[in-house]
């Protein structure tokens, strides 16, 4: 009786989770005129990018459908802790910050590659490496989408 | 045992439908894998809800169905933990609870290497009639399965199981080899075992539109696993060996299906196994408990 207590109990949980969760999914956007994440110790994890990484270029730059499939796949995978502008939140830096967009393709695409682990970015490595290239192209084409990245908050 | 188990169900059952009814959550990417594991691992703060069934063939005795649900968490980027909770149904025989399990995963490097290791550890509060056939070990036969379900639910194991996993992913193919060493805690020898498995997506570039059956949400593969006895008599006599053909769907929607039909290599194995599973993947759980208590996670 009690074991079946306890199922019933997780599943109420999980059920009331679900609810909740339905209900709060719009509180993950940051309030209006709310300032990105910017915490430069995350941006400095570009400066890691070894030099022959740096150095690669990105085989789909001018792929004409690479923005378009990025788009998609940032929604998909990015957008939840980056924000569905790559503006950033509470989870994760905005992407328009010219740390990001000033740094080269190859440099993105290693950092995609291997994630920030320790600091909660996982490894998108699981992602074929076109699809990688793909999201490069599409974090790339957002240089001056939003004043956040002329203005990146200062460090809190 | 039989209603808690049909209970179980019904509750997980009532979970997918109104997960149904909740916005759409992001897609995942998920491995085909039923058994193997690649070094990938829950993204910090989501939950993956997934339901597995196996169907396995008995000769000299009846076949069966055993099922698990898994509730998969992303505690850090490098830690996964799983909980488990695990029952069959004997045809002409019964339907019974089997027990549940407590799985984590540890990613212990910081950067992406040709191969990737990751520490598993599980610990298993289950009976003697666990069929869900999650892994190789030891000497596990089909004979063991013989047992009427009355007879082998008054065996009680508790089992730690740990794995090191082994994987790589080069020109779009994963591929990974998973070594396993269990040990029942009533004083039983060390068991081992492996699996190993390799799977590809159909297509490495994304479409540059949303689609359900496009080339890229499916991923194809193979895994072999197996026993290879126990501290005593190390080996491969009287162990039994699969060989299994995978396919994993990721649906836009966030629903991944996967299905493998398993072929048994020898004549200790069940002759064929047919698995299946549904996942849906919650993102920003833990923010979402967090904020419940009041946090700002």
């Amino acid at each position: 009786m009690r074991a079946m207590a306890a199922a019933l109990g997780i599943c109420a949980t999980f059920l009331a989770v679900s609810v909740v969760h339905a209900q709060s999914r719009n509180s993950d956007k940051p309030a209006a005129g709310a300032a990105p994440k910017y915490d430069p110790a995350v941006y400095a994890e570009l400066q890691k990018a070894p030099e022959k990484a740096r150095r690669r270029a990105n085989p789909l730059q001018n792929d004409p459908d690479a923005v378009a499939a990025g788009a998609i796949l940032f929604e998909q995978h990015c957008a939840e802790c980056h924000g569905h502008s790559a503006e950033g939140s509470r989870k994760a830096p905005s992407l328009l910050a010219p740390e990001v967009q000033s740094a080269t393709p190859g440099t993105l695409f290693w950092l995609v590659t291997n994630g920030v682990v320790r600091k909660k970015m996982p490894v998108w490595s699981k992602l074929p490496e076109p699809q990688r290239w793909q999201l490069v192209r599409y974090i790339q084409s957002l240089a001056g989408a939003a004043p956040a990245a002329e203005n990146p908050a200062p460090k809190p | 045992m039989a209603s808690f188990s049909r209970v179980v169900l019904l509750g997980f059952f009532i979970l997918s439908v109104l997960s149904i009814f909740s916005p759409p959550p992001a897609s995942t990417q998920e491995n085909p894998y039923f058994v193997a594991y690649d070094h990938y691992l829950e993204e910090p703060g989501n939950l993956e809800i997934e339901y597995f069934s196996t169907f396995g063939t008995q000769r000299n005795g009846n076949d069966f169905h055993a099922y698990w649900a898994e509730f998969e968490y992303g505690a850090t980027a490098w830690w996964t933990t799983e909980f488990y909770l695990e029952g069959q149904t004997t045809f002409n025989d019964s339907t019974i609870f089997t027990g549940f399990r407590w799985e984590n995963r540890f990613r212990p490097l910081k950067r992406e290497h040709f191969i990737n290791p990751v520490l598993y550890f599980e610990y298993e509060n289950k009976n003697g009639a666990d069929k869900i056939l999650k892994e190789g070990e030891g000497h596990d036969v089909e004979s063991d399965f013989l047992v009427s379900n009355a007879q082998a639910r008054r065996e009680h194991i508790h089992e730690i199981e740990l794995k090191l996993i082994l994987s790589s992913t080069f020109k779009g193919w994963n591929f990974t080899e998973n070594t396993l060493a269990a040990k029942n805690l009533a004083n039983a020898p060390w068991e081992f075992g492996y699996a190993l498995g390799a799977s590809r997506p159909l297509a490495l570039k994304a479409a540059a539109h949303r689609c359900t059956l496009c080339p890229q949400n499916f991923i194809g593969g193979v895994e072999m696993y197996g026993g290879l006895g126990d501290r005593h008599s190390f080996g491969l006599h009287d162990t039994s060996h699969y060989l299994a053909p995978v396919l994993g769907w990721n649906l836009p929607s966030g629903w991944t299906l996967r299905i493998s039909p398993g072929f048994g290599l020898n004549d200790n194995s069940h002759q064929f196994l047919l698995r299946w599973g549904v996942s849906r993947e919650i993102t920003g759980f833990g923010s979402m408990v967090s904020r419940l208590f009041g946090g700002r996670k």
